[in-house]
């Protein structure tokens, strides 16, 4: 009788990672990090508010005209578009379908139940919705200027002032900018335990990490709304 | 001490089950949790009723056998399991909620008894080790680092009782599979399936219904032999490693 020498071929990684929990959470990681990384950038970027309309918008101009002359107009900033994109749709698509499977898994509850995680975790999911609404919000305020009430295409600084000059957009930003805080205090520690970078000597200093990057990212974000509250963006 | 318990009581698997309320008196505080449900038992046969069902074995705390939600807690206040939990850790009048273990993998047989074979299963899938039969290997044939016995030894106190599951919000079984994963992969003897064991096993934990993990870290308070978190994110880099050297 002769061996079969070549089994199936079997799927290809992304595939095989996709159909296990761990896999579909390490995807999470990945993404997640993704966009952490891209929102370090935009934070940093943000804070050339406080150097004035020149330079924030040659700044956004500048962005436009990155990774030239290989790279057309705009494209760097298309590409990052896409990648971003991708990414919320796989950290959403995988944690909407590891929730469900999750809720499925603990049909019941406990007649006395003491909350032993930190707020943080415990707000990862619906924190998580609030973030892509925001961001829904966001990309018609800022980028598409669908409901900016200023609304001039290359004049960012002037549509960013107008916009923040409405209460109820600070507060949903603020109030956005606290749930971001809070999602990656739990989420970058996370996505360090579900790609197993993490080990009972880095734990702390992962932790810490994700505290401070927490904190950093929610203050430099908030800064702008504050700065144009306060008159010293005008 | 005299007690209000609030007990789970299901008839059977497919009966839909209630909290009953119970008085018991005369309990002393160096009784473990399990004799004082023995002395409510009896009770409830001299009274005529059925005695309330559950799990146990050794009550050396040991085997994993006995294992009930008490006041929200798996294997209640301590760190411990219900058969070393004395009644000293409760007070006089108190009211005790008894729960069995929830989660969709582990369905409820009858009142406090659940179905773990769940966990047999994923133990088939990949917790073991393959060795030739015959005479004992010479004992310096494998010699085992200092570091992965200990971390191995540490793995191996895992009962598999299932407290991770009842204590875990998605009732995931991240720390128990993880902690048979770690012990066996950390070592020598366990090297020739390394890859296959971790991928085995995660597979069947994700059949058998359990949850994903979310890293809330309550198995690990939970687990009376105190199986570290680390565990999982061992776990989770075992897994991505062999996901690539698969082929």
């Amino acid at each position: 009788m002769a061996l079969a020498t070549r089994t199936e071929r079997s799927p290809s990684l992304i595939g095989f990672v996709w159909h296990s929990t761990v896999g579909k959470k390490a995807v999470m990681a990945v993404t997640g990090l993704v966009m952490l990384a891209y929102l370090v950038a935009h934070m940093l970027g943000n804070l050339k508010i406080f150097f004035g309309a020149g330079e924030f918008n040659a700044y956004a101009h500048w962005l436009r005209t990155l990774g030239g002359p290989v790279l057309h107009h705009e494209w760097f900033l298309w590409i990052v578009r896409a990648v971003l994109a991708a990414s919320v749709v796989l950290h959403g698509v995988a944690a909407y379908q590891l929730s469900r499977r999750d809720l499925a898994a603990r049909p019941a509850r406990y007649e006395r139940r003491r909350a032993r995680t930190s707020y943080a975790t415990r707000t990862m999911r619906w924190g998580g919705v609030v973030l892509g609404l925001f961001l829904v919000w966001h990309l018609l305020d800022l980028t598409t200027l669908t409901v900016n009430p200023n609304a001039q295409q290359g004049h960012p600084y002037e549509n960013l002032v107008a916009s923040f000059g409405r209460w109820y957009v600070n507060v949903v930003y603020i109030v956005a900018m606290l749930a971001l805080g809070l999602h990656i205090r739990h989420g970058f520690w996370s996505a360090a335990q579900t790609l197993g970078a993490n080990s009972p000597r880095r734990d702390r200093a992962f932790k810490a990490t994700a505290d401070g990057l927490a904190a950093l990212l929610t203050l430099g974000f908030v800064a702008v709304p504050i700065g144009v509250m306060t008159g010293i963006v005008s | 001490m005299k007690l209000t318990l609030r007990i789970w009581r299901q008839r059977d698997a497919d009966s839909a089950g209630a909290m009953t309320t119970y008085e018991v008196d005369g309990i002393s505080e160096d009784m473990s949790f399990l004799e004082m449900l023995d002395h409510l038992n009896e009770e409830l046969i001299l009274a005529g009723d059925e005695p309330v069902a559950f799990d146990h074995d050794c009550r050396e705390g040991i085997c994993g056998a006995c294992g009930m939600v008490i006041n929200g807690q798996a294997h209640g206040p301590e760190r411990t399991t219900t058969c070393q939990l004395h009644m000293r850790h409760f007070r006089d009048g108190d009211v005790i909620d008894v729960e069995p273990w929830r989660a969709a993998a582990f369905p409820v047989v009858k009142d406090l008894v659940v179905d773990r074979s769940a966990f047999d299963r994923i133990i088939g899938a990949g917790g073991y080790v393959s060795v030739p039969t015959g005479a004992a290997p010479e004992a310096h044939a494998t010699p085992v680092p200092k570091e992965a016995a200990d971390l191995a030894f540490e793995h191996a106190e895992c009962i598999g009782c299932g407290a991770c599951v009842a204590a875990c919000p998605n009732g995931s079984a991240m720390l128990f599979t993880s902690a048979k994963v770690v012990h066996l992969n950390v070592l020598p003897q366990g090297a020739p399936e390394r890859e296959s064991r971790v991928l085995g096993m995660v597979s069947a934990m994700d059949e058998q219904g359990f949850g994903g993990c979310t890293n809330t870290g309550e198995c690990a308070v939970a687990c009376p032999k105190g199986i570290p978190l680390s565990a999982i994110g061992t776990m989770n880099r075992e897994y991505l490693r062999a996901s690539v050297k698969r082929r």
